[in-house]
């Protein structure tokens, strides 16, 4: 090592370097999106606006307080977000539970780990599962955003794992203490997952406030849109034409790129949420990929 | 008596079962019998069980169209492109982030890679379309260097190539995780003995590095080629527009615009079936794969 010092310092230095600028990469294109919410719309009209807001102005997020449609497509996210969470984890650890039981103390156990993985490998694709929503008069409503995905199978197996983790002499002293099966469940394994129980709630939040599809194909009212299919609907008019080769110049004229610094800052208030909760997905980020590795 | 409880008990499971199972019934086997559609002439008044039955038309249609060929070809192309471009930068991260060793500025980095993961791609698309359009930010860095501007979202020879660049921008930090987890693991001995034998710090990542990972890049990758008729739906659908289907449109997106907005309801369960019989074949060859590969199983 002792001639390779300067060697090994320059190679450092480069490392350094290509780490930063792949940080800078990553969050460059996001800063700016805020820098474009935060700059007058000639600013964003004259596509002046960098890595620093223009002129700068709160008219756009002053805009958005009295944008009703925007809480409501939010509130309606909300709304998604807190019933989808209950009823994922509320199915997903009544499932795990009896699946951590041997074929000989739950007969049935391998035919329902069966039906699980064969649903997780196969599935009937989109438009049966649109007719199915429609069949069942759920169109329009926020169950059709939240039914269809009610039971993450995946979770199930995660927790099912996590589940078997656990030192068995902590439920068989329950047990021996007269326990039953919903007590031991409640009282000795959930307290023990907790780790776990975070880790595919937050999965759940997540997957339900950014998905757009269910609302794309299940919503047909635009005032019944969550939040991304809103966003979205926003988005599609003046991308259709900037992707077919208008610039930003050419679309100056058009009324709708002045509100191009009101979308920015719609999408900001939309991902604030994440932002709030980021701090416990990074917490929770190892435990659920290390859980998610081991599988059955 | 022991019998008496211990039938209690089951009773207990299979009532624990019930309500995902319920779910898992309602939202999951139905809409597999739902598949049936795919071969009649399904129409929603007279429901699955009034339609017509057709048999195969809708696969051999199917087959003779030129679409379904040219769409396969992009799924895959761009699926095989995001697994390849998105592993090795997810490798090579991880191997340089595990050397800095200044403690903020790895969080920092970590904090901020792994939060395009977190979004949602009708976000970055505004992003990524702000970005890359014809006077957007690269275009005026490419100009300041006398290239003349790209239309990246416009060009079909381009486009799949932004779409594998994007998809690569949001994922490799947070894949970058497992491969980290992974280094940490190997043993330090084994770097001080390959330093001592005068290894430099490249060949110590080639021969000792790189190997001691080997095992998960094998699960990775098996468990992401079961992905490759997946190319994205949510990125492509924001991004994409009808001048670059003929690189661009993969099996979801198709499955999507002709089957539900088209209302070729057949049709669409057709592809939509197709895809589902290879999605499977292919796990079941992953799962196969990684066994004989290292002694985990994917399911």
């Amino acid at each position: 090592m002792y001639c390779s010092s300067t060697l090994s310092k320059t190679r450092n230095v480069i490392i350094y370097m290509i780490v930063l600028l792949l940080g800078l990469i990553c969050l460059l294109p996001l800063w700016n999106i805020v820098c474009i919410s935060l700059s007058s719309s000639a600013a964003v009209s004259a596509n002046s606006v960098g890595f620093l807001p223009v002129d700068m102005t709160f008219i756009a997020y002053r805009k958005i307080i009295e944008d009703n449609q925007f809480w409501r497509s939010f509130g309606i996210s909300a709304l998604r977000v807190a019933i989808a969470w209950v009823l994922n984890t509320v199915l997903v650890v009544l499932m795990a539970y009896p699946l951590t039981r041997s074929k000989s103390e739950f007969r049935g156990r391998n035919f329902y780990m069966g039906l699980l993985i064969f649903a997780m490998l196969f599935n009937g694709g989109m438009i049966p599962s649109y007719m199915l929503v429609k069949k069942l008069g759920l169109l329009n409503s926020i169950w059709a955003l939240i039914l269809p995905g009610a039971l993450p199978i995946f979770n199930v197996i995660m927790v099912m794992n996590f589940f078997k983790g656990i030192p068995k002499s902590l439920e068989e002293a329950a047990v021996i203490d007269g326990a039953g099966p919903m007590t031991v469940l409640l009282h000795v394994l959930v307290p023990c997952a907790k780790p776990c129980i975070a880790t595919i709630s937050l999965f759940s939040i997540v997957g339900s406030w950014n998905d757009f599809f269910s609302g794309l194909i299940y919503i047909q009212k635009p005032e019944n849109y969550p939040i991304m299919t809103y966003i979205q609907s926003l988005n599609v008019d003046i991308q259709e034409m900037l992707k077919s080769g208008a610039t930003n110049a050419t679309l100056s004229s058009v009324a709708e790129l002045s509100n191009k610094n009101l979308n920015a800052a719609k999408i900001v208030v939309a991902v604030i949420p994440l932002l709030m909760i980021y701090p416990f997905l990074q917490k929770f980020l190892i435990t659920g990929i290390v859980m998610g590795s081991v599988k059955e | 008596m022991k019998k008496k409880k211990r039938n209690g008990l089951e009773l207990t499971y299979h009532l624990m079962m019930l309500p995902g199972l319920l779910f898992l019934i309602i939202f999951s086997y139905i809409p597999m019998v739902g598949i049936i559609m795919a071969f009649q002439d399904f129409v929603p008044a007279k429901g699955l069980f009034h339609s017509d039955f057709v048999g195969l038309k809708y696969f051999r249609y199917m087959l003779g169209l030129n679409d379904i060929w040219e769409v396969l070809r992009n799924t895959v192309a761009i699926a095989l492109g995001k697994i390849f471009i998105g592993t090795f930068m997810a490798i090579a991260f991880s191997i340089l982030l595990n050397e800095i060793s200044i403690k903020l500025m790895k969080k920092g980095v970590q904090t901020i890679v792994y939060l395009p993961h977190f979004l949602s791609w009708v976000v970055l698309a505004s992003v990524v379309v702000n970005i890359f359009s014809l006077d957007g930010i690269v275009n005026r860095i490419l100009g300041s260097f006398g290239i003349q501007a790209l239309n990246f979202l416009g060009n079909p020879a381009i486009f799949p190539k932004l779409i594998v660049a994007t998809d690569v921008w949001k994922e490799f930090g947070y894949n970058s995780v497992i491969y980290l987890a992974a280094i940490t693991a190997i043993d330090p001995g084994l770097h001080e003995a390959a330093a001592i034998d005068g290894a430099g710090w490249f060949k110590r990542v080639i021969h000792v590095t790189i190997p001691g990972m080997l095992p998960i890049i094998l699960l990775m990758a098996a468990m992401s080629l079961t992905g490759i008729l997946s190319a994205g739906f949510d990125q492509i659908y924001n991004l994409y527009s009808p001048i670059v289907y003929e690189t661009g449109d993969v099996l979801d997106t198709y499955v999507y615009r002709i089957g539900l907005v088209g209302r070729q309801y057949s049709f669409g369960a057709a592809v939509g079936l197709l895809r589902s019989l290879v999605g499977l074949v292919l796990l079941v060859s992953a799962n196969k794969l990684t066994m004989k590969l290292t002694d985990e199983k994917i399911f």
